[in-house]
């Protein structure tokens, strides 16, 4: 987890590196226009988000009650379930599983939850190899990378990096930046991995209380693999990922492929209800779900913040911030990048580590306005900055107050205090206009790309009262 | 934002609310603003008591620091009377947050419907006055920039183009990216410079790249930045608050 004072080092980095921006200006460019293309009617679209929002809403509202119908669907099912207040607990679960099952090479699926639970590096402490087999994540993998996007990993890659890359890891390949080629080779490397495997690993996208379903979205097959092939699997997952009904999945199934990458729906989507059942010729043996908190359910504690567990990870926040497409996922210095993450994040790791990244947005809205779920993202970012820097402590946030400073809190006091005093507020600005030919032209960063705003010689309070507007 | 908007009937009266920023630096929007709804019949007043809507405290977490001038806003504007804000930004604070900000206490009833008196400036002259243009300028190419406060938060950004496509001489040419922020946010741009700059600067290109004569935005937040990068870039291309050029171009006294 890195902090505050290094997001800015990243930030001047990620801008002075010109192909960070070029790589994500024309990604997202077109993740947004497929998902415009997907979504043509407005309205529809509208209806359907505000559906979206109620489900997860809904679900959140029962999430403890939701959470213990999930455990018992599962158990009836079949499925082992597993509770991790922490990372640290998450780990070793897997760890046991594996060590269970001597288990000494783990096939993944892409999981932004083991992201998050650094479970690679854990398990490789413990001398078992990770295998990622979503192409995006293998690249990252090789190249020793996190991910930069939630959806599209890899995206901040261009292909001659990666044929590279390739090249360097495996120069018994002839060397190729043609994408079928390379996709190929990697698929001829994992297949053999796929069937050496004895457990394999999956994130989920939602999990269904009243069936005890796991349900799984992705494109590459891998994820089918992952959870098919190996005699056991693993599947990790947020808490707050469980919905109430079956007939809850159709819109957010809709929505998160659509507002993802504009597709009607992913090229595989797996609905995991058992292990293999007697008589039945494919299938794990065994499935272990892990449910993780980590700081979620402080998170839910609080009726406006709790909105930030409604994402299901679309990642069309992202797509359309301004400023993640200036300065790329790695910036961000979390788990998960840009306008969720912003506000997710914080509230896990605590604002005295990632309470600059509320700060880092112009708060336009646009994030808002393509969220599939509808989640307030600018109002929390807005409310993060305000538990950033209160003075009282009332709450669950972590880190709240830590971002307080003398100078900051002095200058908003006074702001308060002369435009709360109309006739202190006028004789200012009326010293400011008089005296604004000596005013210094050079202010801060502002003027380092710009010229200094020019003052008027009268104030609007001023051509008002001379052009005879009453005044009550 | 979803919400449907009710729009009263053409009133005897209106507050203006003229915004600092206007205050201090584009006086003349805010005065052509309160001389184009005058124009229509409507008594405009201003209160002299007024100061800033306090978006710059909320937005930076000090939010005992925003409702004291919030407060200070509400006293000045106490009679029934619509309240006209020539920006989309400060509408939206004075529209959306302030029954936020107030939430709970004991103004929650009388800030609802304050809030429900804020009329951006654009819609309030197309659905409100049902304001008729007359240009009387020479040909000019302009580019729009709707800031995201007036586009998303107030829904206004076909009212700025409305008001413009009426005006017969005026041709609007379209920038790339035009829905995307300038980089301003408020401390955003001192907060985090270096992202701001790159984001003005690619906004100024493509506003440049149109080949317009002026830049016309509804908010001053967006102009100061966008213009204060045109000057330094030393581009020729004129800078206007929509409420100057209209006024402008349709007043039709000694010229």
């Amino acid at each position: 987890m890195q902090q505050n004072a290094e997001f800015h080092t990243r930030v001047e980095h990620a801008i002075a590196n010109g192909q960070i921006k070029a790589s994500f200006r024309s990604a997202m460019d077109g993740l947004m226009a497929k998902r415009k293309a997907a979504f043509p009617d407005p309205d529809v679209l509208e209806m359907l988000r505000h559906r979206g929002a109620q489900v997860r809403a809904n679900s959140l509202s029962k999430l403890p009650e939701l959470l213990e119908r999930l455990e018992k669907n599962c158990h009836k099912n079949g499925i082992q379930v597993h509770w991790a207040e922490t990372i640290e607990e998450a780990n070793n679960i897997v760890l046991t599983i594996m060590q269970n099952h001597q288990a000494e090479l783990l096939i993944k699926g892409k999981s932004m939850v083991s992201e998050e639970m650094e479970l690679n590096q854990f398990l490789e402490q413990h001398g078992i190899e990770c295998i990622e087999s979503d192409l995006g994540e293998y690249i990252l993998q090789l190249a020793g990378e996190p991910p930069s996007h939630i959806v599209a990993p890899a995206i901040h890659k261009s292909r001659q990096q990666i044929a590279h890359l390739f090249n360097e890891k495996f120069p018994d390949i002839p060397y190729s930046d043609d994408v079928d080629r390379l996709t190929r080779n990697t698929r001829e490397i994992l297949r053999k991995k796929f069937y050496a495997a004895r457990v394999g690993l999956s994130g989920v996208n939602f999990a269904v209380a009243e069936t005890g379903t796991l349900c799984l979205v992705e494109n590459e097959g891998n994820g089918r693999m992952c959870t098919t092939v190996p005699p056991v699997h693993i599947a990790v997952t947020g808490i707050e990922k469980v919905v109430e009904k079956l007939e809850h999945i159709p819109p957010l199934l809709k929505l998160l492929c659509r507002s993802a990458t504009g597709q009607a729906i992913t090229t595989y989507f797996n609905m995991i209800t058992s292990p293999r059942k007697p008589g039945e010729k494919d299938g794990p043996e065994e499935i272990h779900l892990v449910l993780l908190d980590n700081g979620r359910s402080r998170i839910y504690e609080d009726d406006e913040l709790i909105t930030t567990l409604r994402c299901i990870r679309c990642g069309a926040c992202m797509n359309h911030c301004p400023v993640y497409a200036r300065i790329g996922g790695h910036a961000y210095g979390s788990t998960i990048p840009g306008p969720i993450g912003s506000i997710l994040e914080p509230q896990k790791a605590g604002l005295d580590k990632l309470g600059d990244l509320p700060t880092a947005s112009t708060l336009c809205g646009a994030c808002a306005e393509v969220c599939p779920v509808q989640i307030p993202i600018p109002k929390l970012l807005n409310r993060l900055r305000y538990e950033r820097t209160r003075n009282d402590h009332t709450g669950a946030t972590l880190g709240q107050s830590s971002g307080r400073t003398v100078m900051e809190a002095g200058i908003w006091r006074s702001w308060s205090w002369v435009h709360s005093q109309p006739r202190l507020y006028r004789t200012t600005l009326y010293l400011i206009t008089r005296l604004r030919k000596l005013l210094p032209q050079r202010i801060g960063p502002w003027t380092q790309v710009r010229k200094a705003p020019q003052i008027a010689p009268k104030t609007l309070h001023e051509l008002a009262l001379k052009e005879g507007f009453n005044d009550k | 934002m979803t919400e449907e908007k009710r729009y009263p009937k053409k009133p005897e009266r209106v507050y203006y609310f003229g915004t600092c920023l206007i205050d201090l630096l584009y006086p003349e929007a805010g005065l052509a603003g309160m001389q184009l709804i005058q124009r229509e019949g409507v008594e405009v007043v201003f209160p002299q008591d007024q100061t800033c809507c306090g978006q710059p405290a909320w937005n930076s977490g000090y939010r005992a620091e925003a409702i004291r001038v919030a407060q200070h806003q509400l006293d000045c504007f106490n009679e029934d009377y619509p309240i006209v804000v020539p920006s989309g930004s400060c509408a939206g604070m004075m529209r959306h947050h302030y029954p936020e900000m107030f939430k709970g206490s004991n103004d929650e009833a009388r800030v609802t419907a304050f809030a429900g008196r804020i009329f951006e400036l654009t819609e309030f002259l197309v659905h409100v006055l049902k304001i008729t243009l007359e240009d009387l300028g020479s040909p000019v190419k302009v580019a729009l920039h709707t800031s995201c406060a007036a586009r998303r938060e107030m829904g206004v950004a076909t009212e700025h183009e409305a008001l413009l496509k009426q005006l017969s001489n005026v041709e609007i040419l379209e920038q790339s990216r035009r829905e995307e922020c300038c980089g301003f946010g408020g401390t955003f741009a001192v907060k985090h410079p270096t992202i701001s700059a790159e984001m003005v600067s690619e906004k100024a290109n493509a506003i440049t790249a149109t080949g317009a004569d002026t830049l016309i935005s509804g908010d001053c937040g967006c102009l100061m930045n966008i213009a204060g990068h045109l000057s330094y870039q030393q581009k020729q291309i004129d800078s206007c608050h929509i409420a100057s050029f209209i006024w402008e171009r349709t007043h039709a006294t000694e010229r």
